[in-house]
């Protein structure tokens, strides 16, 4: 999984959910758990990744749990694109 | 389908109850004394006086489930008074001012609630997704003078302080290393000194106790005003309906932002001396079901949101954990369909009750009790003391079983509102030929039972939560790709209703994908992430009357695949 995709995930993390500046989203940082991302807002955030990486996911796969963390989210996007060849 | 009468339900006979109780025997039912209205003082003090004040008040798990707090009562108590000592004494507030409360499901939230009302001030409690216009078309127009947030949420309040000039006090929970603002204040249960006493506020029942805005089809947000009165249904209500338990671990799944997790998430459990469970995250599956196993709730009240979410984990995923203590289950917010109910006795071996009630009643009124025969996929009979009926459009009611018309109650109730703040037209507007109407419509059946038929106006109900289509459209114009909009609900098999926004763009841009995201985005930032349009559908004009009023009735007829009945109105292309 390349650094390009982490940096453009937190980043679009960043812009759109995070308010605290001093907040530090590691790969591990909870996302939906914590309250972070809204659970109502994962609709957005499985919109970003449809567009910015040219994938589809079900409802069943952008589920809360795969949301969770940047680092499970980076697994579901790599598990699309090897999918798609 | 029968449910066999529980051996020891509270309500005991409840066709009995229905036929010889009145609200005048709530306080001689629940051993309440006659002179003292307030209600954290029956959250609090009452109970301990009571000699429970060892007893287990609340059970917290943070959102990371790192950490678990416990509180007694008599901890709740201290912490409480130390509230209210801050509010009075430090701040200056008085009793009848109004403190917002803009909090994730921290402890501060429901100590900081209790705190305010024992010092007999008003608090706003306020989904803490709200966005910054969400946020300052409550706070403005409540004239709250104070506000308790915590850092992570302090930076929306900073954004409105301009627009809200009174409110002069930001009380800010764990600060951490934020530099604070002109009026920012840092107060939370690290630095509040437990304190024994502080004499309650000797309210009235008429005293203002909570200030809940609730969206309607036109208009910003409505502030429904509630008393201190509220509390014996509230009371009463949690102990037939709920059927809560001395020895209950019960848990309240709604958040205090809205008016189930304040009715049903502070007062009503509290009052009765109940240990409550708060779990600070959100709906994640597997972390509610550890949590019903590790701290062992029996009576569990959520929404049939989350049911549906439950059920399509399956009953595989439920046999992983040992929910075994469950013993009652209640459901509101929105329908329970009928499949919920079946499946839940299926899962847990008990079926959910659904209750109905809304903001404006405070408190539950038609429900399903103990020991009733349950009609899936019905909302139940009215509670003991309700007088429910439904309305022709003359606002007569209907006395043919089966036939639908709008949801009416006749006043007065305990826990009813007393006005929309400051806007009593609007109010008057609820009340036709003596009975309040709901906004929602329903049938009765040659039995007696209330079944929902969906909104009697453009209001969006999505995940039990009401958004109102014109906060939206409005918000929506601020985008500076959008000429006009109309926000309306689309079917959604979770959330029974979500948002459809139909965007018409301005000269210069165009429909794509990036910029529908764009579009939800401002709205999910400006509102909330529950009025966020789950859909945008780009349209070159939207249907109008002949005087130009956005026909929402046609789009919504589309989405819901009904007829779109008379459009004289409309006008020519």
């Amino acid at each position: 999984m390349s650094d390009d995709m982490r940096e453009q995930i937190i980043e679009f993390i960043y812009d759109e959910y995070v308010e605290d500046d001093s907040m530090k989203i590691e790969d591990d940082t909870p996302l939906i758990s914590s309250g972070l991302v809204d659970s109502f807002s994962m609709v957005s955030l499985k919109m970003f990744l449809e567009e910015e990486y040219s994938i589809q996911m079900t409802d069943e796969e952008a589920s809360t749990e795969a949301f969770d963390t940047v680092k499970r989210i980076m697994a579901l996007v790599q598990k699309k694109l090897d999918e798609q060849g | 389908m029968t449910q066999p009468m529980p051996a020891q339900s509270n309500i005991g006979d409840h066709v009995a109850r229905r036929a010889d109780f009145d609200w005048s025997q709530a306080r001689e039912i629940l051993g309440w004394p006659a002179d003292q209205h307030n209600i954290g003082w029956y959250c609090t003090d009452r109970i301990c006086e009571q000699g429970l004040g060892d007893k287990l008040a609340l059970i917290w798990e943070s959102s990371d489930g790192q950490t678990v707090k416990r509180f007694t009562y008599d901890e709740l108590r201290q912490l409480a008074n130390a509230y209210a000592k801050f509010f009075t004494e430090d701040l200056g507030l008085k009793p009848g001012d109004v403190c917002a409360v803009f909090l994730e499901r921290i402890p501060e939230l429901y100590i900081g609630i209790l705190g305010g009302l024992k010092a007999g001030i008003v608090m706003l409690p306020m989904f803490s997704a709200f966005g910054e216009e969400a946020l300052a078309a409550r706070v403005g127009p409540s004239g709250a003078k104070a506000i308790l947030t915590q850092r992570k949420l302090c930076f929306r309040v900073r954004k409105i302080r301009e627009q809200v000039p009174d409110l002069q006090h930001v009380i800010i929970a764990e600060p951490g290393d934020l530099e604070m603002q002109d009026g920012e204040v840092h107060f939370d249960l690290a630095v509040a000194q437990p304190l024994g006493e502080f004499a309650a506020y000797p309210v009235t029942e008429e005293s203002r106790s909570l200030l809940h805005y609730t969206s309607g089809t036109t208009g910003q947000p409505k502030g429904a005003q509630h008393v201190h009165g509220s509390l014996p249904q509230q009371a009463l209500t949690t102990l037939w309906a709920l059927d809560v338990r001395q020895d209950d671990i019960y848990w309240c799944t709604a958040d205090p932002g809205w008016v189930t997790g304040v009715s049903y998430g502070v007062i009503g459990p509290w009052s009765l001396g109940i240990t409550q469970l708060v779990m600070e995250c959100g709906f994640i599956v597997d972390r509610w079901y550890k949590a019903l196993q590790e701290y062992g709730v029996t009576m569990w009240y959520s929404a049939p949101t989350a049911i549906r979410l439950l059920m399509k984990e399956g009953v595989d995923k439920v046999k992983e954990y040992d929910l075994s203590k469950l013993r009652h289950l209640a459901s509101v917010g929105e329908p329970l369909n009928p499949e919920a109910v079946v499946w839940s006795e299926q899962a847990y071996g008990i079926p959910f009750y659904d209750t109905w009630w809304q903001t404006e009643t405070g408190a539950i009124q038609i429900c399903n009790l103990p020991g009733m025969e349950i009609k899936a996929g019905s909302m139940g009979l009215p509670f003991p003391g309700v007088t429910a009926t439904v309305l022709t459009d003359q606002f007569e009611p209907i006395t043919e079983p089966g036939v639908s018309g709008q949801l009416a109650l006749r006043p007065p109730w305990p826990s009813m509102f007393r006005e929309y703040y400051k806007e009593p037209s609007k109010y008057e507007s609820k009340f036709k030929n003596g009975w309040y109407l709901t906004g929602d419509r329903a049938y009765i059946d040659e039995e007696g039972y209330y079944w929902f038929k969906g909104r009697d106006d453009d209001v969006i109900n999505t995940g039990g939560h009401l958004v109102g289509p014109f906060e939206i459209e409005s918000a929506l114009l601020e985008h500076e790709a959008v000429a006009e909009s109309a926000a309306v609900a689309k079917p959604d098999d979770e959330m029974m209703e979500v948002v459809k926004a139909f965007v018409a763009l301005k000269p210069g841009f165009e429909p794509s994908r990036k910029l529908e995201m764009q579009i939800m985005n401002f709205i999910r930032k400006k509102l909330s992430p529950l009025a966020m349009p789950q859909e945008i559908e780009f349209v070159d004009k939207l249907p109008k009357t002949r005087s130009g009023k956005i026909m929402r009735r046609l789009l919504r007829a589309k989405e819901w695949g009904e007829e779109i009945g008379d459009t004289s109105t409309l006008e020519d292309d």
